[in-house]
């Protein structure tokens, strides 16, 4: 029996066992479910983007929540009653909440903002309608309308919220007349300046749009969106390129991608989920090279994704300046990468690359032991800016994002639950197969 | 000592080639046709060499060359070096010796050296008199041919307040005196970037405002977003997706509003410097007289072979509609004395075109771009190799960059490449000497390079595809051959 108290690695030069991989994620898919009962507002099912004070609700870290609750009930951490009263809860205040062009709604012809008021639920600061972040949240909605398959009054509403909300979304009007979907709209300037272009974390955006039954993307605009792709190969692997780890997983933590192609993949004989596994060799091969020299990095030190940063300031670092960022989208190799590493990147890698991810967060847990208090990780530290920490700077509290993918990705690597529920559900398969997917699962 | 008074040439007769502009591509044709017995005359309205020599490439690379010496005197340390104390910039002998350099290039192409050379030099204002012939300084120039390379100047984006208050653009910030303690540079094309690094590096708090999501307008988003981080490094105050609304002059500042989305702000500022484009030069040439199609916003309509709607006249450079390719304009010229002269059918699709956008790192390119390739439906590979994986870049601290070769999948024909290195604009002449002459990846691969040498870059590249080949026939036999070998 491995002790309670066995360390997640084990001294050097000591016979203590180290944790079992089984125990470690319980810890850690338990410490990052965590953040979910301590982020909520009892009162509208609205969760904080991080933990920090005043923090705003994020509608993507909403989307999480939602699919870690099934999570939760499966695990024996949540009654099935109570998550199914927490998940309408939440959608019932997405159905009722003001949806208009006014500056201080919740929503926009049936998208979101990304920020939300903790309490009241409406727009946050002058943050934009986003479909990417609307997106996530209907992941989230659309897990719980699988799960909740019980005939029960609280669970025959769930799944009928579930569909509703789903139903009003105009997609199709979120292209502003364009191939590709805007990246944002704002009731004071109107669509913002750029759309989703390149490989990024869009897919489970076009997925859900595509098979929209009422205001569906034209099959145009997935085709358009991947020819602005790069297959390319980056120390000796082939692959779909993206700089930051969060774009190869994103979407996985809904979608099983696994031996599913579109027609991109089916011309390179590779799938995404093969690709976000290159995507993990690429991103610890970066850190063993570790190019910018920060002699902080190897290969059990990696990780490179949006995250909280150090802060915009300028350091000089072997007579060189050394620029550190606030929250960025880091990426490997073309950077921008300020030595910052996001642990729960490299945490989400687990169902690509177990062993990768798990002997990685072991090396974080031993570079700070008293992450296993909470048993959940950082937003991001960095050893070489410097901060109140001897070791540098260490993101301070948690953000629900990273907690969520966490508690999805461990899932979908012990049991594939929340791959299993959407593999079920009618708008990810059509939105598949109307964006040209084959093969696997889908067959 | 004053050169004394240039004094036009008589008119020779009908002219072979009669040439209104003396940029690059004029200089080229002219000499090139004067070489082959041709008679030529060459109009400029103003200096020999065009804005490439005088207000544009050359002054340039040599703030630029003398910018870069500061950042790495600053960054001496980093190579083992000692910092130098107060450094300190001497703004006047850097526009001196931008001043002596020009001079130095424009001897070579001076008036006395064209005239020396059989070519008829005028200064004037040239203007078509009909489909064969030109007026200047008040006599007409008959000619069989004509080429207009008139090029094109700086844009004066309509910004409100922006005249009164005053700016600069490549044609005159080299007339500078003083180096700007503020400067706010509008446009993130090659010129903004390559100035705006350039003064920051000389001491200016510069800051650059670019009205698209990145800089250099549809050049690889791994390059513009190296070059971003570069810039950023410099300590240059980035906006992109920004737009400056008005300018007004408040004391001795300027104040510039600018606006992101509904996110709005304000700068103070010395100067402005506007680089955001050019305009071709087409007014005053009376082009409607010679029937030569064109328009005042894009310029003169040319064919492949350069040729205008007059078949007796042909365009090159800036001032065509189509073909803007300042970076050949020496080629062009060639081209337009081939086709004009000697029934040449010589394309300019035919010709490989690199460029460089000359910021440090340099951003260099060739060839097609990925999404042009998949715009054609070309399957398309990158094999990409950094440069911090090159020893060379490691040892000369010159790590930041990559190098990419786009080629057909499956084969090893290159379609494009894309270079960000330290010195790209040298390293992707090998890859156009590669794309000209036909030679795949495979020849790339094998071509021997001294050690150590940031070309190394290609090659590895080269290899990459090479080894992601399938081996399992080549790597049997090898097995084969060493199994007999032992026996």
């Amino acid at each position: 029996m491995v002790s309670l108290f066995a360390r997640v690695t084990p001294r050097k030069g000591s016979d203590e066992d180290p944790m079992l991989d089984e125990e470690l994620l319980d810890r850690l898919q338990g410490g990052a479910f965590g953040y979910f009962a301590d982020a909520i507002n009892p009162t509208n099912g609205l969760v904080a983007d991080t933990s920090r004070r005043g923090s705003p609700a994020s509608i993507a870290v909403v989307g999480l929540a939602l699919s870690a609750y099934t999570v939760a009930v499966e695990r024996g951490w949540l009654a099935r009653e109570d998550a199914a009263r927490r998940t309408l809860l939440t959608l019932r205040f997405f159905e009722t909440s003001a949806q208009g062009s006014a500056a201080d709604a919740t929503g926009y012809n049936g998208f979101y903002y990304h920020f939300l008021n903790l309490e009241s639920g409406k727009r946050a600061w002058q943050c934009e309608l986003s479909p990417i972040d609307t997106a996530l949240l209907f992941a989230g909605v659309l897990t719980a309308g699988a799960y909740f398959t019980d005939a029960t009054s609280t669970e025959v509403e769930i799944r009928a919220l579930s569909r509703g909300l789903y139903g009003r979304v105009d997609w199709n009007w979120a292209r502003n007349g364009k191939a590709t979907v805007a990246q944002g709209w704002k009731p004071e300037s109107g669509f913002l300046h750029y759309d989703w272009e390149g490989y990024n974390e869009a897919a489970l955006l076009y997925v859900l749009g595509l098979a929209s039954p009422t205001h569906p993307l034209p099959p145009t605009s997935y085709a358009a969106w991947t020819a602005t792709y790069q297959w390319e190969r980056i120390y000796d692997q082939d692959l779909l390129y993206a700089g930051p780890l969060f774009i190869h997983q994103l979407s996985h933590a809904w979608i099983d991608f696994r031996k599913i192609q579109d027609l991109f993949m089916r011309e390179k004989g590779s799938d995404y989920f093969e690709n976000s596994r290159r995507a993990v060799d690429v991103q610890r091969e970066y850190a063993r090279r570790d190019p910018n020299e920060y002699g902080t990095y190897g290969p059990d030190c990696w990780g490179l994704s949006a995250g909280d940063g150090p802060g915009k300031r300028m350091m000089r670092v072997r007579g060189r300046d050394r620029r550190f960022f606030e929250y960025t989208a880091r990426g490997v190799p073309y950077g921008p990468d300020d030595g910052t590493i996001a642990p729960m990147a490299a945490l989400a890698s687990l169902p690509f690359s177990p062993a990768l991810a798990l002997s990685a967060v072991r090396h974080f847990f031993e570079l700070y032991p008293e992450w296993t208090e909470t048993w959940r990780l950082p937003s991001g530290f960095n050893r070489t800016a410097s901060g109140p920490d001897p070791r540098g700077w260490i993101s301070e509290g948690f953000f629900g994002l990273d907690q969520g993918v966490a508690v999805l990705m461990i899932e979908n690597h012990r049991t594939g639950l929340i791959w299993k529920l959407m593999r079920a559900s009618a708008p990810i398969r059509n939105g598949l197969k109307r964006a040209g997917f084959e093969g696997g699962w889908l067959r | 000592m004053t050169s004394p008074p240039w004094h036009n040439p008589d008119p020779r007769g009908r002219y072979h080639l009669l040439i209104i502009g003396a940029g690059p591509a004029g200089l080229i044709a002219a000499q090139t046709a004067s070489r082959w017995g041709a008679k030529v005359a060459l109009i400029e309205r103003n200096l020999l060499g065009g804005t490439c020599l005088n207000d544009g490439c050359i002054p340039s690379k040599a703030i630029i060359r003398t910018s870069r010496l500061y950042r790495e005197m600053r960054d001496a340390e980093h190579f083992g070096g000692r910092v130098p104390a107060g450094i300190a910039v001497d703004f006047p002998a850097v526009m001196e010796r931008v001043r002596r350099i020009r001079a130095r290039l424009s001897a070579r192409d001076s008036a006395e050296r064209l005239t020396a050379m059989g070519v008829d030099v005028y200064f004037g204002e040239a203007r078509f008199a009909g489909p064969d012939s030109v007026t200047v300084g008040g006599l007409v120039l008959r000619f069989k041919k004509a080429l207009v390379a008139t090029g094109a100047r700086a844009v004066r984006p309509p910004i409100a307040g922006l005249e009164e208050a005053g700016y600069l653009t490549y044609e005159n910030v080299f007339d500078l005196t003083e180096c700007p303690k503020r400067l706010l540079v509008i446009g993130g094309g090659p010129v903004g970037c390559e100035l705006a690094q350039a003064f920051s590096r000389l001491g200016s708090r510069v800051i650059l405002v670019q009205d698209e999501p990145m800089f250099l307008g549809d050049e690889e988003r791994d390059a513009a977003q190296l070059l971003s981080d570069a810039l950023a490094r410099d300590g240059i105050d980035i906006h992109l997706n920004t737009q400056t609304l008005r300018v007004r002059v408040e004391g001795d500042d300027k104040v510039a509003d600018l606006v992101c989305d509904d996110t709005k702000s304000r700068v103070t500022v010395d100067q402005i410097l506007v680089g955001v484009g050019t305009v071709p030069n087409v007014q005053g040439l009376n082009l409607e007289a010679a029937g030569v199609s064109h328009d005042d916003a894009r310029g003169i309509r040319v064919d492949d072979f350069l040729r205008t709607t007059n078949p007796r006249v042909f365009a090159a450079g800036d001032v065509c509609a189509e073909g803007k390719f300042p970076h050949i304009e020496s080629a062009a010229g060639r081209i337009v004395v081939a086709n004009a002269l000697f029934l040449g059918r010589q394309r300019l699709s035919a010709e490989v075109v690199p460029w460089c956008t000359f910021t440090d790192p340099e951003i260099a390119h060739v060839g097609l771009y990925v999404t042009e390739a998949r715009r054609r439906k070309i399957p398309v590979k990158t094999f990409t190799i950094m440069m911090h994986e090159i020893d060379r870049a490691i040892t000369d601290g010159e790590e930041e960059g990559f190098v990419k070769l786009h080629v057909r999948e499956g084969t090893g024909k290159i379609l494009g490449a894309t270079v960000v290195a330290s010195h790209a604009g040298d390293l992707i002449n090998e890859i156009s000497l590669a794309m000209s002459t036909g030679l795949d990846l495979d020849a790339l691969a094998r071509v021997n390079r001294p050690y150590p040498t940031q070309s190394q870059a290609i090659r590895m590249a080269a290899s990459a595809y090479v080894r992601s080949r399938p081996q399992k026939i080549r790597t049997w036999l090898k097995r084969q051959f060493l199994a007999c070998d032992r026996r």
